[in-house]
């Protein structure tokens, strides 16, 4: 009987990761087998090469990259394997691109549960399944316990774009329209809500998604009226619209009225001393069009699901400052500031 | 969203400018310091300056905890979290207060000094009770506001018997403040809006001294229409010649204040000190101290510390901003070299601190007429 190949089988339930599961041995190939391919099952991975070979379609490609190490790991609405997938398919559709693959690096901590492992690998497999968007190759090392947090996750995306599309934050015009496509600021509340120093009772989820369906359904409706998107995660809003009028030098004009923000994400603010529009969104995007097409892509995003909630905020106007200016509900005006500091650590 | 949403309410506001302008006096002048930081960023954030007549003017006091703070103090606590391998705990505002040669809490914490921010007393206790074998001390600053929840640390930390746990105690006194300001100059000010959260602690009674003085008082809340609602009974107030205290914010708030939290501090801090503060220089009787049955905790006395006052950063006028002496756009470094990125001033730190909020919200306003400069400047 041949016994070379016998190795028992990982201890999904109560197993720790070792040191041994980042030394390229047997370990590490079982630990590979056993919770990543499952998990992530795709024909490009199976091969088990180091790398991923496929055919690039016809148009531009985009890339982008991205590292995760949210705390904590598990929040409501979504893990940092789920953030991990929509974060990076995120960054790429923000060019108006289909993405395409993925790839995963894993740092984990020595000592790390291989159940939270699986869970966070499961649906890290789930996200990107739903999406369409698989992950054809990846890496993982392992750390000394107290040189990570658990698990740090970094994952780049590829795609293409088609159609002549360039969108660019240097593109903003005054006059344009600018729109956000749904309800701010959940995704940061939501990490709060469950931090150790800031814990309170919330109902608010994360509203960690994959935007390129909704992309996708935009550059039908808008195509070439499209400027630039992004989407606001660390910095929130406020960090994007602030990035957006340094690039395009020109200022904004936001109305408060128009924003959409929850109660319950307006009641945290007060609460911890936050502005909304400085805190971290996982599926929502800002948009800037020009205004002949700002109808018909507002029609566009309110048909599709992640859309639904999508509004107008306000205008890009002229302005030597680059002000990112509010007309306040109240009546007065202010500016709309970069945050400051550090007032939201590992949200992402 | 009670008590918030009706407290923004534009047309509202827009009813009570128009009634403020009704009030002013032909040919009259109305100066009132809002003393309160929280009110700094509420004139601040809604830009409510622009909606007063020309008549009425606003003057920054001396109201922001980490503001009033000196130097020598903002050193004193990093040393402390430095050399004596203690876990600090603090306020996320103090995080990034600089000390003497521009550093500051988060530094000395990226240097390798284990200072934590927290939200509340109660957590620094918890941490106390996760690390029994460091020593853990609680940076208590602020106003009446915040020192009743030290006091209940304090008791809390004796009957549990935490030995890892103390305080190093920074709390002030609002009157003492606002008797400097009106002791140098302040005769130019009518009225003072007086601080809502310090008073739903202290209650209206001190302010009284005030308007025997000659001052309008009005206590607000934190929402525009308290603020205009303050400066409107204000305008009434000296247009009666009859200077007296009211309360605006009865929805927080009695005439005696919340006598278990003054009973708490006056258990555990039941001295007054004198205390060096930023821009008015050293007050007596203006700061709390811990008292006797609770030395235990006094992280002064545990680690044997004394206060070395520091110079500030030159060219600041963080002091004469604490002092209402000046507006935050008349200092030279505002904008240029200080920014709430990088802050040279305290004032530019704290969403509380007049420079953060000016220039966090209003830096595109031009600034108003030629009576931008403060009242007291006359001293």
């Amino acid at each position: 009987m041949n016994r070379a190949g016998y190795a028992r089988r990982l201890d999904l339930q109560h197993g720790r990761v070792d040191m041994s599961h980042g030394s390229g041995g047997r370990a590490m190939a079982q630990l590979i087998s056993e919770v990543f391919h499952p998990a992530f099952a795709n024909e490009w991975l199976s091969r088990g090469n180091d790398q991923a070979a496929f055919d690039a379609p016809v148009g531009r490609m985009v890339m982008s990259t991205d590292a995760y190490v949210v705390s904590p790991l598990f929040f409501p609405g979504g893990d940092i394997g789920s953030l991990a997938v929509h974060g990076t398919i995120n960054d790429v559709s923000m060019a108006g691109a289909r993405p395409l693959y993925l790839s995963a690096s894993f740092i984990l901590e020595e000592g790390f549960a291989l159940a939270d492992l699986k869970r966070i690998a499961d649906s890290m497999g789930a996200a990107a399944r739903d999406a369409g968007v698989p992950i054809i190759t990846g890496d993982t090392k392992v750390v000394e316990r107290g040189k990570a947090d658990g698990v740090f996750i970094s994952t780049t995306g590829v795609g293409v774009v088609q159609g002549g599309l360039d969108l660019s934050a240097d593109k903003a015009r005054p006059d344009d329209q600018v729109l956000v496509s749904g309800f701010i600021g959940d995704h940061g509340v939501a990490i709060m809500s469950k931090r150790q120093n800031t814990a309170f009772d919330t109902d608010l989820v994360s509203d960690s998604a994959a935007l390129h369906g909704l992309v996708a359904d935009m550059v039908a409706a808008a195509g070439l009226g499209l400027r630039v998107m992004r989407d606001p995660t660390r910095g929130g809003v406020a960090a994007v619209l602030n990035e957006l009028a340094q690039q395009s030098g020109v200022g904004f004009l936001i109305e408060e009225s128009a924003l959409p923000i929850r109660p319950q994400v307006v009641a945290a603010c007060e609460l911890l001393g936050l502005d909304p529009l400085c805190v971290a969104n996982e599926g929502k995007l800002i948009a800037v069009v020009a205004p002949e097409f700002a109808q018909s892509l507002i029609e566009a995003m309110h048909a599709h699901p992640l859309g639904r909630d999508a509004t107008i905020i306000g205008k890009v106007v002229e302005d030597d400052h680059h002000f990112v200016q509010m007309t306040t509900s109240f009546g007065g005006d202010r500016i709309i500031d970069w945050l400051s500091g550090e007032q939201l650590p590992r949200i992402c | 969203m009670r008590f918030m949403h009706e407290f923004r309410d534009g047309e509202l506001g827009r009813g009570i400018c128009t009634t403020i302008a009704e009030a002013c006096r032909p040919g009259r002048n109305y100066v009132f310091m809002e003393v309160c930081g929280g009110h700094t960023h509420t004139i601040a954030r809604y830009g409510l300056e622009a909606l007063l007549p020309a008549q009425v003017r606003l003057v920054h006091g001396p109201g922001c905890p980490v503001c009033v703070l000196p130097t020598g103090r903002i050193d004193g606590a990093i040393a402390l979290a430095r050399d004596q391998g203690v876990i600090l705990c603090t306020y996320g505002d103090m995080m990034r207060v600089p000390g003497s040669h521009r550093t500051s809490l988060i530094q000395a914490k990226a240097a390798g000094a284990d200072v934590r921010m927290v939200l509340s007393t109660l957590r620094a206790l918890e941490i106390a009770k996760e690390n029994p074998d460091r020593q853990v001390v609680f940076l208590g600053i602020g106003f009446e506001t915040t020192s009743p929840a030290t006091a209940i640390a304090l008791k809390m930390a004796r009957r549990e018997a935490l030995a890892n746990f103390s305080v190093l105690c920074d709390h002030v006194l609002t009157p003492p403040a606002i008797q400097a300001v009106l002791g140098e100059g302040g005769e130019a000010l009518q009225g003072l809006i007086a601080p809502g959260h310090v008073s739903a602690v202290i209650g209206t009674r001190p302010y009284q001294a005030f308007a025997d003085r000659g001052q309008a008082v009005y206590v607000a809340g934190f929402e525009p229409l308290d603020i205009l609602q303050a400066v409107l009974m204000l305008i009434r107030q000296v247009n009666e010649g009859r200077p007296r205290v009211e309360n605006g914010y009865a929805r927080a708030l009695t005439e005696d204040g919340n006598l278990r939290a003054q009973a708490a501090i006056a258990e555990t801090m039941p001295d007054l000190r004198s205390f060096e503060w930023r821009g008015l220089g050293v007050l007596p009787q203006s700061a709390l101290q811990i008292g006797e049955a609770f030395a235990d905790f006094d992280a002064e006395r545990r680690f044997a510390l004394t206060y070395a006052p520091a110079p500030d950063a030159k060219s600041c006028a963080c002091a004469d901003v604490i002092r209402g002496r000046r507006r935050p756009e008349e200092c030279k470094l505002f904008g240029s070299v200080c920014t709430p990125d990088d802050p040279i001033g305290s004032c530019m730190v704290s969403n509380e601190g007049a420079c953060a909020a000016h220039w966090r919200y209003g830096r595109h306003r031009p600034q108003r007429g030629g009576e931008a400069s403060a009242a007291p400047a006359a001293a």
